[in-house]
């Protein structure tokens, strides 16, 4: 939060340069992710969003390295994490990073206890000291995602979907990463239990200066707790900018479809919407192909030269609106 | 967009008829009360949207009226009237085959898992087409193509071939639809029709719904979670909280003048009306055990500024308009004055202003 104030003194955590992430065997692979490139700075909230089948979660899964890198690297603290890494930085990247899923039904064992599931990765790391020093870190951890230390000793099947979904939260805490990767953490819960998870997750980032990669494919979420979004179509970003700025003033035509189709809570805006169809046939990229290019300070499109010239009077013809 | 007006809606016949519907469930050796005394109206032409929480009892409350209840549920309590006939007393399967699909059809949420994956898409839709409307052979595979064009499927006749995961999401759900509508049904209710479909593609969905009811003088029973899809679609709202419908009213109404304390909550929590930065605002505790019995207004124990009646009796129902009715205390003329909270009237001031909001 708050990071718009920071845009002189930012420190890059996440750098992730030319992703290319690949799926099948050689000679008829599918590209998932291709050519991809952002940051992520230090203490912000970047929102990824983009349609089912889009790449969202491959990106997140390359980033924890679940899914191997074809090309390209993601650098970590400048430190280069993508490939063949040494076991000592597999392990520091293991506690640095962790990942929140998005279904809590599916994503907790159920034949283990609060207890365990919430320290498994201390297990794995073997870095609590005492069982009592670890038992102290579980209790921390449930204590602030607001679960009772008594939780410990339950199944998740006890649980309701958001205070299961507060455990998934717990078992992050206790490895005490810098970036948290939220794959559609909230998608699976109810509207009223949506609210107290999502001021959960900014509790957090305050108290604990966690930075956040939030995958989403629901836009008011996104741009509600986002610093910065990214709009992702068939495995390419196809535009990066500020969230409001992104909402004031879309580029790229499938960002302007996806931006037309989201529902709002308003029965006299949404029975005059007029929505935008994104045909990717709209661009012509035989000759003249797209590239990534900052068209004004940090707002980012995917186009090609003749494009760039009318976003280019789009944006003088906004600023000529707003003087 | 073929929306009805207050007026039309009141004036339009009743085609179905729910008074003081209890269903019960027997689960694990207690009594679970999923429905507790809701009644409902359901007028001709309309499309009425149920909300609710997981939970809340608003898909057993449509299902019974398709007899789909699971086999440890019974209705308790109430009618369900419709031509002339009284639902809720229906007992064999024999009953409910005059009734499902022929007179309410049902759309799904997940067309990934209410299709047939072993069966050519075409004779899904063909079979309901010759159970409903007498359909055979010949005959009943040009109407399936015709339909399958009515939902928006190019190439009907080489689609007819297809097995379902040769379809996108999107367009297997325009299947589920057009099996639904192949029916040729009075009542269509729509179960989540959008819940596991992108954005883009739940705006197509919806317009398609839109455009059938039209088409086929249908009228709509929409069950969601989602407000906009509410705000989309809905003439009519009912909020359902705990078993119960505790607020009715035409969608500006219960949008922009909402009566009921949940009603309030829930659209306060909104992502799109929280300021950035700030907290949203959030309903504390969890719904109400249904295994025990609720004394008073059901939301009385998470609302900050219930009243005391709020736990000892059960507000009745009172009426603010002639379309719109609330359970709630607070609607009782002896009452205190309690403000909606500032939220309700930020979102009255955007309705007001027809999308300032999408500034």
């Amino acid at each position: 939060m708050g990071v718009q104030t920071m845009n002189n003194n930012k420190e890059v955590l996440l750098e992730v340069k030319n992703l290319k992430v690949e799926f099948g065997k050689k000679g008829k692979e599918f590209v998932a992710i291709n050519d991809v490139s952002f940051n992520i700075y230090k203490g912000e909230t970047f929102g990824l969003v983009g349609e089912s089948g889009s790449g969202k979660t491959t990106i997140g899964r390359a980033i924890i390295r679940i899914n191997p890198v074809a090309g390209g690297e993601i650098k970590y603290n400048g430190k280069t994490i993508s490939g063949k890494i040494d076991n000592e930085l597999d392990k520091e990247i293991t506690k640095k990073i962790q990942m929140i899923f998005q279904d809590p039904m599916a994503s907790l064992n159920e034949r283990a206890k609060v207890d365990y599931i919430v320290s498994e990765g201390l297990y794995n790391l073997k870095n609590y000291g005492s069982e009592e020093n670890r038992k102290k870190i579980v209790e921390q951890a449930l204590l602030e995602v607001g679960l009772l230390p008594e939780f410990a000793s339950r199944f998740p099947h006890e649980f309701s979907g958001g205070q299961r979904q507060r455990i998934g939260i717990a078992r992050v805490l206790v490895m005490e990463p810098e970036l948290v990767i939220a794959d559609e953490p909230i998608s699976a819960l109810d509207v009223s239990i949506r609210a107290q998870v999502m001021n959960l997750l900014s509790d957090l980032q305050a108290r604990k200066g966690l930075t956040y990669l939030f995958i989403a494919h629901d836009l008011s979420v996104v741009r509600f707790i986002s610093d910065r979004i990214a709009v992702i179509h068939k495995g390419k970003i196809v535009e990066l900018a500020e969230s409001e700025k992104l909402f004031a003033n879309p580029l790229h035509p499938y960002t302007k479809s996806l931006l037309s189709a989201i529902p709002t809570p308003n029965p006299r805006v949404e029975r005059n919407k007029k929505i935008v169809i994104y045909d990717p046939c709209c661009h012509n990229y035989e000759n003249d192909p797209p590239k990534w290019v900052e068209i004004e300070p940090e707002h980012f499109v995917l186009a090609n030269e003749s494009e760039l010239e009318s976003y280019r009077k789009e944006i003088d013809y906004k600023m000529t609106l707003v003087n | 967009m073929g929306h009805l007006t207050t007026e039309e809606i009141l004036k339009s016949e009743v085609v179905l008829s729910v008074e003081d519907l209890v269903i019960k469930f027997n689960l694990r050796g207690k009594e679970l009360t999923a429905i507790r005394g809701a009644s409902l109206d359901l007028h001709k032409g309309e499309s009425l949207a149920v909300v609710g929480e997981s939970g809340s009892g608003k898909s057993v409350f449509t299902k019974s009226f398709m007899g789909l209840l699971d086999s440890n549920g019974r209705i308790e309590n109430g009618t369900i009237m419709y031509k002339g006939e009284n639902l809720a007393k229906f007992k064999t399967e024999d009953d409910w085959i005059k009734i499902r699909g022929k007179e309410i059809a049902m759309v799904f949420q997940d067309p990934m898992t209410s299709l047939n994956p072993l069966k050519i898409v075409g004779k899904q839709v063909q079979e309901s087409i010759e159970l409903h409307q007498n359909l055979k052979g010949e005959e009943a595979k040009k109407l399936a193509i015709e339909i399958l064009a009515d939902v928006g499927i190019s190439e009907p006749e080489r689609r007819y071939k297809q097995y379902p995961h040769e379809f996108s999401g999107g367009m297997r759900q325009r299947v589920v639809i057009a099996i639904a509508v192949a029916c040729n049904p009075n009542i269509l209710i729509c179960d989540e029709p959008t819940t596991a479909l992108d954005v883009t593609i739940q705006a197509q969905i919806l317009q398609l719904l839109k455009n059938l009811q039209e088409k086929y003088n249908l009228t709509i029973i929409y069950i969601t979670h989602d407000l906009g899809v509410v705000a989309n679609v809905a003439d009519r709202i009912a909020v359902m909280y705990a078993g119960d419908i505790i607020e009715l009213g035409t969608a500006e109404e219960v949008f922009f003048d909402p009566k009921h304390p949940y009603t309030w909550a829930l659209l306060s929590s909104l992502p799109q009306l929280g300021t950035k930065g700030e907290a949203l605002y959030s309903i504390k505790g969890t719904p109400p055990n249904l295994f025990k019995e609720i004394v008073g207004d059901a939301f009385a124990p998470r609302n900050p500024k219930a009243l005391k009646i709020d736990f000892v009796s059960r507000p009745p129902y009172f009426e603010v308009t002639p379309t719109h009715k609330a359970r709630t205390w607070l609607l009782d003329p002896r009452a205190p004055k309690v403000d909606p909270p500032p939220m309700i009237f930020k979102m009255r001031d955007m309705g007001m202003n027809g999308g300032a909001n999408n500034e």
